[in-house]
Parts: structure tokens; sequence; C-alpha cells
């Protein structure tokens, strides 16, 4: 296998002189370093010449400021790794969703863990029977914040076609941040539902739902 | 031969007590761990108490009950044909069999006929939804077993089919299609062209997943030879359906006692020869060609004519006759305000579906509400087989017997 | 199914055990005293019914004896189904299990799961079965859920009419 290293050419600022660690991107944040002193360079990088707005200007088009909140919120939201749970019929809907079709691997979210250890988002789908909802609050105990629920269907959010002595509304063990009706839900209804979460978590990711269910005192201790 | 092959080559899958001394106290300790219910391999919230012996499985305890919904006593508190709705979600994978079997006792005990056209269009929703079925418990035993890319696939050609439903009916999934008399509406223009395009395309892709599956070793290791089970004892467990038939009993009540115009249609049984997890899985491969071979005879062959019954005092007349003719506007009245009535009597009506005989047991009292509704469910029985099939495996080959089971919770707590 | 008069010759084989024969829309129903029930399912295993398809239980709330348990037969050789019916009342619902094996015969392994649920939804008692505890409620659970006098349960629906007074409530 042959190896050859050639200088980039004019856009590149290694000279055929220059050191092989001498590579472009070494200049380039010389370069940088120089910009933000405001001092002079040699020769060829301009930019280092500009002065009071012209170099605001040229900054704020090239860099991106934000809160360190905004930002996490942003990759929170973003990479939300769902816990591989299904129980009734939504569970069809949910995998239909992480199908080809409806590919919920577009918006990140096609990791689904089998421990709640490694997972945020609890997608409750299906039905939750009274024998069933302690292992689901035990499971929900276990995930690690910062976590969210979305209650998927018409029989966790509310009860259901079912209306009996063998069901439980999810709200009355859980905290949920998003309920997505319907029976079950069309993969479409629920990826509206996961994308109001996102923008839930991107925007205000204090609106969570602590504030709301005024659950003071619950937050996990250092 | 190197060293490390002759090695290799003297491995055998013989269980490890008979290559390790059995007098070992080590080896007799037996550990009971709890598999579920929430667990990436079970099908469904279905809890396994199993006891071990190093990796064997020596007994296997199912505990069910977490999906339990009380379908049953709910059904009994609405009139029959608000019942269907309630009805379907009890397996959820094979609605409309659940819908065909509580229609079909009713229809007996009320002595409704349903047309030609109606049985057809049934026969072709039942099969279009064996194949979704199939569909769904290849992807998940495969992503079970490891072939992850399989589980997208099946994905892929369900999402076809739950097109054809919602083209028909409107919904995709429980979609009260199935009326007592019938069914609730004619199938729109262009149903049959998409369904014969999905006809068409079907056995390719059915092929393409035997032949990746097929060639797959690790799938054939895991499936062939493992947990077999023989007729006898599945029959005295009262196994029936896919399961009965890999082990080689050609039971299958489509041909045995047909329902619904089965008998016009041409078509055969796949049966197994062993009864292992490969048997089972071939078997219900194979009924996938089977299911798209009778519904091309019953597009073929749809008579003309009502597609529900037109008994007026089981099934709602049509809404233009509501503006002419003031009995069809009292039946209307009737049949919404109050519902149908059903003369007493009880009735047990079973049918074929995808996992074995799904019956519906309907009690009347004469009133517009049934008395007592019970499904039969086949996942409820077979799930029974399921520690004679195991004992004496591996754990891996019990998640792989777990995946050839294709229990569907949702019908086993009901 | 056996026409009328096999189920008529059925019926007189089995002597006093059998109460009363039913055939109704084809099908053919053989209702037996509660305690034979195990002698009877083996005469009719002898007789070609050789799988037990389902074993269910029925309220018939409020016709006495209330609870009734129905075992439903099929001769697959034959193709033929019949039922077998036995009638238990509330205070005393003892029905001897047809699930193990027993001195009297041998047993119907399928019974194992379906009599646990019969148990648990009606409470009905099985003597016998090898391992008779709840199967769909939770173990704890108090009552019998599918008797007919036992209330649907179910949360109340708030609609939007009622929600100003339901906060109301909760002030």
């Amino acid at each position: 296998m042959e190896v050859k290293r050639e200088p980039l050419g004019p856009a590149g600022q290694g000279s055929p002189n220059a050191p092989l660690a001498d590579g472009p991107l070494r200049v380039q944040r010389l370069n940088a370093e120089q910009l933000l002193r405001g001092g002079e360079i040699e020769g060829r990088n301009q930019s280092a010449h500009l002065k009071g707005t012209e170099l605001e200007q040229y900054v704020q088009e090239r860099v991106l400021t934000t809160t360190l909140d905004s930002a996490v919120a942003w990759a929170r939201s973003n990479s939300f790794f769902p816990l591989a749970f299904g129980l009734a019929c939504c569970a069809m809907e949910t995998f239909q969703t992480a199908g080809p079709r409806m590919d919920i691997a577009r918006f990140g979210f096609e990791a689904f863990r089998a421990s709640p250890r490694q997972a945020d988002l609890i997608i409750l789908a299906g039905r939750v029977s009274i024998k069933m909802a302690p292992i689901i609050r035990r499971l929900y105990d276990q995930m690690l914040e910062p976590k969210w629920a979305i209650s998927m269907g018409a029989c966790c959010s509310s009860m259901g076609v079912f209306n009996n002595y063998a069901l439980v509304p999810s709200d009355k063990f859980m905290p949920i941040d998003v309920h997505v009706p319907g029976c079950p839900p069309r993969p479409e209804a629920l990826m509206h539902g996961v994308l109001k979460l996102r923008k839930l978590v991107q925007d205000d990711p204090d609106m969570g739902w602590r504030e709301r269910y005024e659950a003071v005192g619950t937050e996990e201790s250092p | 031969m190197s060293d490390y092959r002759r090695r290799e080559q003297s491995v055998t899958l013989s269980p490890l007590d008979e290559q390790h001394d059995p007098s070992d106290p080590a080896r007799q300790e037996l550990l009971t761990l709890n598999f579920g219910p929430h667990h990436p391999a079970t099908h469904g919230v279905l809890r396994l108490l199993v006891t071990l012996q190093g990796e064997i499985v020596r007994d296997l305890k199912p505990i069910i009950g977490y999906v339990h919904t009380g379908i049953e006593k709910t059904a009994e508190d609405k009139a029959y044909w608000k019942v269907i709705p309630v009805i379907e979600r009890m397996d959820y994978l094979s609605y409309y069999f659940n819908a065909m079997a509580f229609c079909g006792a009713v229809e007996t005990l009320a002595e409704v006929e349903v047309p030609r056209r109606g049985q057809y269009l049934r026969v072709i929703h039942l099969e279009l939804n064996r194949i979704a079925s199939h569909l769904i418990w290849l992807g998940t035993s495969a992503l079970d077993l490891g072939a992850v890319s399989i589980f997208l696939y099946c994905l892929r050609e369900r999402e076809l089919i739950l097109d054809l439903f919602e083209m028909s009916s409107g919904q995709r999934m429980h979609t009260r299609y199935f009326q007592v008399g019938g069914v609730i509406e004619d199938i729109p223009a262009g149903f049959e062209a998409k369904l014969r395009e999905f006809l068409k395309i079907m056995p390719e892709r059915a092929d393409e997943y035997g032949a990746i599956l097929n060639s797959n070793e690790i799938v054939l290791q895991r499936l062939r030879g493992t947990c077999p089970l023989d007729a006898e004892t599945l029959l005295g467990l009262g196994v029936s359906g896919p399961l009965l038939r890999a082990a080689g009993n050609p039971w299958d009540l489509r041909k045995a006692d047909p329902y619904s115009s089965y008998q016009d249609f041409k078509f055969k049984i796949p049966v197994g020869t062993v009864g292992d997890n490969y048997d089972r899985f071939a078997v219900r491969l194979a009924e996938i060609y089977e299911s798209v071979h009778i519904i091309e005879q019953a597009l073929d062959g749809l008579p003309e004519g009502p597609c529900i019954t037109e008994d007026r005092k089981i099934a709602l007349p049509p809404r233009h006759e509501l503006a002419t003719s003031m009995e069809a506007l009292i039946h209307h009245f009737k049949l919404v305000t109050e519902g149908m009535r059903v003369p007493p009597g009880e009735v047990y009506f079973p049918i074929e579906s995808p996992r074995g005989e799904l019956a519906c047991y309907v009690r009347s009292d004469g009133s517009s509400k049934p008395a007592r509704v019970h499904m039969r469910d086949p996942s409820f029985v077979n799930l029974q087989a399921l520690g004679p099939m195991v004992r004496g495996s591996y754990i891996a080959d019990m998640i792989a017997t777990t995946a050839m089971l294709d229990p569907i919770l949702g019908g086993v707590d009901r | 199914m056996p026409d009328a008069t096999g189920l008529e010759l059925l019926a007189a084989e089995l002597g006093d055990a059998a109460l009363e024969t039913v055939y109704f829309r084809n099908r053919a129903t053989l209702v037996v005293e509660a305690s034979r029930i195990r002698a009877v399912l083996a005469t009719l295993r002898t007789k070609g019914y050789t799988f037990l398809a389902s074993v269910h239980g029925v309220d018939h709330y409020p016709e006495e004896p209330r609870l009734s348990v129905i075992y439903e037969l099929l001769d697959m050789s034959r193709v033929d189904r019949i039922t077998v019916k036995l009638r238990v009342p509330v205070d005393e619902p003892t029905v001897p299990s047809v699930t193990a094996d027993a001195p009297d015969g041998s047993g119907w392994p399928t019974a194992d799961h379906q009599e646990r649920e019969i148990y648990d939804m009606f409470g009905v008692v099985f003597e016998g079965h090898p391992d008779l505890r709840r199967i769909l409620m939770p173990e704890d659970y108090e009552g019998h859920p599918q008797r007919r006098d036992f209330p649907l349960g179910g949360e109340p629906v708030l609609f939007t009419r009622d929600e100003a007074k339901w906060l109301e409530s909760r002030e």
C-alpha cells in the first residue's frame, strides 16, 4: 500500500518546504488565534484586519452562540432512546412506526433499548392492567433522569374502549408528558406525539412533569 | 487437519450434563430465574419462571395476566354489534379472526345466512390478516434469533396489507369490517387492482425471506432439532394450529369443518415431520403462500350480490332506503338504539386462526346484549405446551421456542 | 355433532350421570352431574372424542344453580363436536378437576390453565387440580370478576361539561 502525501494546493497553506505536521488545519487554527487577538498575520488571511462592526458581522456569520441549557436541550430532544416496551395492539403500531415507511430513525429515535437504565423515553403502548401497573411504575423508577413518558393510545391515556375493573389509566400511577389518542394511533399520530415531546424538551425543558404536576421534592438526591 | 480444527469438530451439541459428572454438586443446584414481564425477547408481557440447572431449563412456569383487560365482561354490557370492536382487540394481531368467530356465533344463534359475496370478502380479509400476522411473527422471531433485517422487511410488507385494510374499511387495525350478517361495506374501486399487485409481489418477498433465513447458519442451528414435541402430547395439551401441523397432524378447520365458503377454495395444508422449531417456522412460512393462493381464488371467483344479509332485523338498511321505506326507518331506529335481538341459546363457533383453533362461545338470553361471551383463545391453550417443549434444553432454545410458539398475550389474557 | 338420536343414545349409555340433552342449531349438549364429570369425559374419550377444545365457565344469574362449567369435546377423525355441561350452585362450587391423571382415568392436561381461569373469574373450585391459583387477576385480588353480580368497575368519564365542577371539587 503506497501512501502519498501532497500539499492541498492554493487553498491549503502548506508549502512544499513546510514540515508534514504543518497541515492547513494547524495554520488555520493559528490564524484564528491571531484573529481573536486582533493581530497581524503574514500575508494571506485578510480577515485578521477587520475591525469593529465588520469584525462582529464576520463572526456572526460564522459562529453560533447559545446557552449551555439550550444546547443540552437540543441534544437531548434529538436523541431519545425509547424503551422497547409494548403491551398490546399499540405495540404493533409502534413496530410500524419503527418500520421502513414511517421511519422513526429519521429523527434519531431508533435506538430502542431493552434496559430501562439505558432508556429515557417510555412509550406506554397498550392497555395497562392492574397487574402490570406496579411493574411499569418500577420500570419508570429505574429509568434515569431526565426521562419522559408518552402514553400511546386511548387505553392508557384514558380507559379507552374498556372502561372496567381490569384497567388503570396511566395518569394514576406515573407522570405522563404526552398523550397520543387513537385506537391504535396511526404511525403518523405517534410520530406527531413524539415530535411534540421533542419540541417540549427543546423549547422548555423546565416545563417538565414536575412543574405541571406540582411534584416538588421528587427530584433524585445527588 | 490442524489441532484447532480437530477440536472444533469434536464439540457436540448434546446437553451439558452428559459431558459433566452428574454427581458434581455444583451441577445439581437449581436456580429459579424470572423472565419478564418486561424482557426484550418475550412476545408481549409474558412472565416465565424458569428453573435452571446450569443453563439447562428443568422446569418452566408461565405467569400471565399482565394484559388482562376484562374483555369478556365488557362484552356482556354492550349490544351485539358493539361487542365487535371490543372483541376484536383480544388477539390483537388477528383482529378479523376474532370478529369472525363472534359474528359466526351470533349468526348461528340468530340463524342468519351470510350472502356469498360477504363470505368471499370475509375470506379475502381473513387470509390477508393471516399473512399480516405471520409477517409480524416472522419479523419478531427473526429479531429474537438475531436476524434483525427481516423485521424491517416484514414490516414493509405489512404496510401494504394495512393499506389494503384501510382502503376497504378506513382503519388499519381493529377495523370493525365484519358485522353480524356479512361485511359492513363493499370493497371500493381500486381495491382489487391494489390487491392483485400485492398478490404478485408477496410470494417473491416470501421467497426472499425464506432464502435469507434458510441460508443463515445461526438461525438454522438454533431452530433445527430444538425442542421437539410429538403430536400425541400436543393433542393432550389441546394445542392446535401450526404447532400441531408442524408435528405432523394435518388438522386444519378450514379443511375439516369449513365455514364461510372455505370449501370453494383449493389449497394445501403445510405439515411438518419432526415437530421441532424449524418445522414450526417452515409451516408458517409455507402458509403465507397458501393464503396468497386462497385470496387469488376468492378474488377471481368473487360473486355479485349483497355483502351483508338482507334481514333488516340484523343488519342496518342502506341509507337510501331510509328516505322511502317506513319499515327501514323503524328497523334502523331499533337497531341503533336497542340493538338486534338474538334468540336465547348457546353456541360455540370455532375457526382456524393463525395460531390455532379460535372459538367464540356466545350465550344469549333473548335480549339485545349477550349474556356471556367467551373466546377460546389458541395462544392461551398453546402456552401450556411451552413447559413440556423446553424441558431439557438451553435458555437460548427456550427463547427460540417462545418465538416459534407465537403467543399473543392479548389473547392469552383477554 | 352427533345428530339428535345419536345424542339420545349417548345419554342413555351414560345412565344417570346425564341429566339432560339439548340439541340446538345442530349442536349437541349433554348436561351432566357435576361429581361424575371425570367418568363422563372418560366414556366420551372411548367413543372417540379425544380432543378437549375448551373448558369455560358461565354465570347464569339469576337462575339457580348459577355457575356452570362447559367442556367442548372434538372428535378429530369424524369431525364431530359435543358439549358437556355441568351446573353448580354458588355456595358450593366444587367440581372435580379433569386436569391430572387420577385413579379413575387419565386426565386432560389442556384443562390446567383453563380451570384456573374459571376459578379466578367465577370462583368454581376444582378439586384435585395440581395448582389452583389465580391466573389472570393479581394473586391477592378479592372477588370473582366475571360473576354477573360483580360490578363492571372502571373510571368515571370526565366530560368537558363537568370539567369546571371537577376542578372546583379539587380545590
